[in-house]
């Protein structure tokens, strides 16, 4: 049934879910919400299984006109938040009525917000996901980001018996710096002090930011001496840390696959969601790991969203 | 980060992903080696596995720690690499039609004033080789191929296309390809193909995989427009 009629699209809003796997050795990006951990509870907060697909928000929200009686929820990076004016919470769910009038807002802090509701969007499963890849005008909405008047349906009819709001233990902050976790490699043979220089100085993001990857400023990571700058072209792994012959480094995200620059380290997959809430000026440190560390923090993250999955 | 001395070379990549590295080259023995293991492994996924995806001369994992270990996956791959290789020859041929110069192919003079040929030699010498495909990434489709006649070594446009149309068949110094989706490219572009390289709709959206080979077969005008019909219908 018709859900949402989109009045203003936002910033950058493209409908995304867990990724598109299976299909990178064909050159197709895994796509999906950049923060990982909020798409899964803006699931979660509308009843929906974690498999369905949500907005993702950039920067700044939509308006939209309901068009039947659902539960929204609004998670990750915040936004002013209104139902026909009144200003709404977060992190909780939200009932809706049709013809109700909703309004996201600039973003106060972080980047990307994540709209579910009820059932998730109805719309074809290219290549096993709902997940936008505009590069490649496949996914989502017709393959693009949203546009005025773009109605979406939804799957099912169902709502929830009571509201859920998500413990407060569990929001996060959206700092505008930032520390994440990086393991060193895969050609972390191609550094010498360029190394130290990653893990001990400050990066601030540039303009050039978005789905893609992350250009950052900052000191200059030189490749080791008689060691060459490209590599034979490989494909890489969300987080991989780039360094092209400008010697600032690139965090690649989910919509690239091959790249022939050295890869100095690469960021745990618990933290991506932390990069993927920052926003130009802001700033990014490193903080080195070894691998049996990263295998323990991603065994907890697991945990955590085990453990919230019970709550609801 | 290496972590082991023993061939083939491993590297991490972050805590979901794993590179085995078979040879440091562009080498078709290599190549055909990188394929024969990941076939092997593709008949027995191990668990926790969610892609491999095969390179020039590497595998790169992309595993769940919550389910499997990085060892266990260096361990299997040593023992699948006495693997017999792929036969070389074992690939399929796929025929890419392709009308080459004049709309279609706006850096033919490019490539004719590097090369001091004529645009009828470029074309003979471009649809001769069987191109081997190394490696399919980049865009959707997008086939990394071996075998380019080095007469026709033409370096990238000074100031890159911000959008290559979908099909163009192009040049970039030692390496020939086609752009399956229009994406920004420095590519000289000498020909366009009406097939469609990338159809997410259909139950196999590819035409080719690594380890097939590719011959562009020169088309007119007439017959690229024909086709592109077909294509579409």
């Amino acid at each position: 049934m018709d859900a949402i009629k989109i009045v203003t699209p936002g910033g950058y809003s493209t409908i995304q879910d867990q990724g598109r796997t299976g299909f990178q050795n064909m050159g197709v990006p895994l796509s999906g919400a950049l923060d990982q951990f909020a798409y899964h509870t803006a699931n979660l907060l509308v009843g929906n299984t974690t498999l369905a697909a949500v907005i993702e928000l950039t920067v700044m929200g939509p308006s939209f006109e309901v068009l039947s009686a659902m539960d929204i929820a609004l998670t990750g990076a915040r936004m002013n938040l209104s139902v026909n004016g009144d200003p709404k919470p977060q992190w909780c769910t939200i009932r809706v009525e049709p013809g109700d009038l909703v309004a996201i807002g600039q973003v106060e802090s972080g980047c990307r917000a994540y709209l579910g509701f009820s059932g998730g969007p109805d719309l074809p499963r290219i290549m096993g996901s709902l997940s936008t890849y505009v590069g490649g005008r496949i996914g989502g909405f017709s393959g693009r980001p949203l546009q005025a008047d773009d109605v979406i349906k939804r799957n099912g009819s169902g709502l929830l018996s009571s509201p859920w709001t998500l413990p407060d233990e569990y929001i996060p902050e959206y700092p505008t710096e930032v520390v994440v976790r990086a393991i060193p490699g895969p050609q972390d043979d191609h550094f010498d002090r360029g190394m130290d220089t990653l893990f001990s100085s400050a990066y601030m993001v540039s303009a050039k930011a978005d789905r893609m990857g992350y250009r950052l400023m900052g000191h200059n990571i030189p490749i080791k001496e008689g060691m060459p700058g490209s590599i034979v072209s490989e494909p890489s792994v969300p987080g991989s840390i780039q360094i092209p012959p400008d010697e600032q480094p690139i965090i690649l995200l989910v919509e690239q696959t091959v790249g022939g620059y050295a890869k100095i380290a690469t960021i745990i997959s618990a933290d991506i969601g932390r990069v993927a809430q920052t926003t130009p000026g802001d700033t990014i440190c490193f903080e080195k790991i070894g691998l049996d560390r990263a295998h323990q923090i991603a065994r907890d993250h697991h945990d955590m969203l085990a453990r919230l999955n019970t709550l609801f | 980060m290496k972590t082991s001395d023993s061939n083939p070379v491993f590297r991490t990549a972050g805590d979901t992903g794993l590179i085995a590295e078979f040879g440091e080259g562009i080498d078709p023995v290599i190549n055909a080696r990188v394929r024969a293991v990941a076939r092997g492994f593709a008949s027995q996924m191990p668990q926790g596995v969610k892609e491999i995806i095969p390179t020039y001369r590497s595998l790169l994992f992309i595993y769940d720690p919550c389910m499997v270990s990085p060892d266990i996956l260096m361990d299997l791959t040593r023992k699948m690499k006495d693997t017999e290789p792929d036969d070389i020859t074992a690939g399929r041929m796929v025929e890419i039609p392709v009308c080459y110069g004049g709309e279609y192919g706006p850096d033919m003079d490019n490539v004719r004033s590097s090369s001091g040929l004529a645009e009828q030699e470029v074309i003979q010498i471009h649809s001769r080789p069987e191109y081997l495909i190394y490696m399919v990434g980049f865009t959707p489709g997008f086939c990394f191929l071996g075998g380019l006649d080095e007469r026709l070594f033409t370096p990238r446009l000074k100031t890159p296309r911000m959008a290559v149309p979908q099909g163009s068949v192009g040049i970039a110094n030692n390496q020939t390809g086609m752009y399956p989706i229009e994406s920004p490219g420095g590519w000289q572009i000498i020909g366009r193909t009406p097939l469609r390289l990338f159809a997410p709709e259909r139950e196999n959206p590819f035409l080719y995989r690594a380890g097939d080979s590719i011959r562009f077969i020169p088309v007119s005008d007439a017959e690229y427009h024909r086709i592109k019909q077909e294509e579409q219908g």
